[in-house]
C-alpha cells in the first residue's frame, strides 16, 4: 500500500465523525456542517485519489468541480435553514395577536 | 536528489493535514455545542484541506520528469494551487454562512462561568426572542 492510498485510508475513516455528527446531530444546521466538511473532504480524497493512480492532471479537475458544487450546496443549505427577519417579525407578530 | 526531498516533503505535509484533521474529527465528535463545534469544523477542515492538497503538489513538482519538459508539468500543480485558493475562500465563506443561519435560528450557546458575551441570561439578541434584534421596536 502507498503512502497517498494509506492517506486517503486514513481520511476516509477520519469522516466517521462527520458522518455520526450528519445522524445523530441535535440541529439540521449541525447536519449541515457534517455535510460541508465531508464534501471538501471528498475533494481532497479526489486529489489523493490521483496520486495513488499517478493521473493528477485528470482527477484534478474532478476535485475543483466537486469543490465548487460543494461550496454552493453548502451556501445553498445555509439559506435554506436561514430563519429570516421577515419570517422571525411575522411569526413574532402572530404570537403577540395571540397573547392579545 | 530533488525527487528524494519533494517526497518526503509531500508526505510531512500529508502527515500534518491527517493531524490537524484528527483534532476537527474530535472537536467535531467531542464539543458541546453548536459553535464550538462549528469552529472545530471551520478551522480544521480548511487548514487539512490546504495541507494534504500542497502535499500533493510538492510531490507532483517532484515526480515529474523536468528534462522533458512539458506544459502539464506545470499546469497541474498549478490547478492544485487553485483548489487551494478556492478553497481558502469558500471553506470560510460556508461556515459564516452556517453559523449565521445558525445564529438567527436561536441555537443558544453552553454559557459558561465567564457568562455570555453576546446577549443577557444566556439569550442573545434577535436568536431567542425573535424580534430580529430590535428589541422593543
Amino acid at each position: 500500500m502507498g503512502f497517498h492510498m494509506a492517506a486517503g485510508v486514513i481520511l476516509l475513516l477520519l469522516m466517521i465523525p462527520a458522518v455520526y455528527r450528519i445522524v445523530a446531530g441535535p440541529t439540521p444546521i449541525d447536519r449541515a456542517v457534517g455535510v460541508n466538511v465531508i464534501g471538501t473532504k471528498t475533494a481532497v480524497l479526489l486529489v489523493l485519489i490521483g496520486a495513488v493512480f499517478q493521473r493528477v492532471d485528470m482527477f484534478v479537475d474532478f476535485a475543483l468541480a466537486y469543490g465548487l458544487l460543494n461550496f454552493i450546496g453548502s451556501v445553498a443549505a445555509a439559506r435554506y435553514l436561514h430563519r429570516t427577519r421577515e419570517h422571525a417579525l411575522a411569526e413574532d407578530a402572530i404570537g403577540g395577536e395571540e397573547g392579545a | 536528489m530533488i525527487g528524494l526531498v519533494c517526497d518526503w516533503l509531500g508526505a510531512a505535509l500529508v502527515v500534518a493535514g491527517l493531524f490537524v484533521f484528527v483534532g476537527a474529527a474530535a472537536g467535531l465528535l467531542r464539543f458541546p455545542d453548536f459553535y464550538t463545534r462549528m469552529h472545530a469544523a471551520g478551522k480544521g477542515d480548511t487548514l487539512c484541506s490546504l495541507l494534504i492538497v500542497l502535499g500533493v503538489v510538492v510531490h507532483t513538482l517532484g515526480a515529474a520528469d523536468w528534462d522533458h519538459f512539458q506544459w502539464g508539468h506545470v499546469l497541474t500543480p498549478l490547478k492544485l494551487l487553485l483548489i487551494c485558493a478556492f478553497i481558502m475562500i469558500s471553506s470560510p465563506v460556508s461556515t459564516h454562512a452556517l453559523m449565521d443561519a445558525g445564529y438567527d435560528d436561536g441555537i443558544k450557546p453552553v454559557i459558561g462561568e465567564g457568562g455570555d458575551a453576546l446577549g443577557e441570561d444566556g439569550v442573545a439578541p434577535g436568536a431567542g426572542d425573535g424580534t430580529g434584534g430590535k428589541g422593543g421596536a
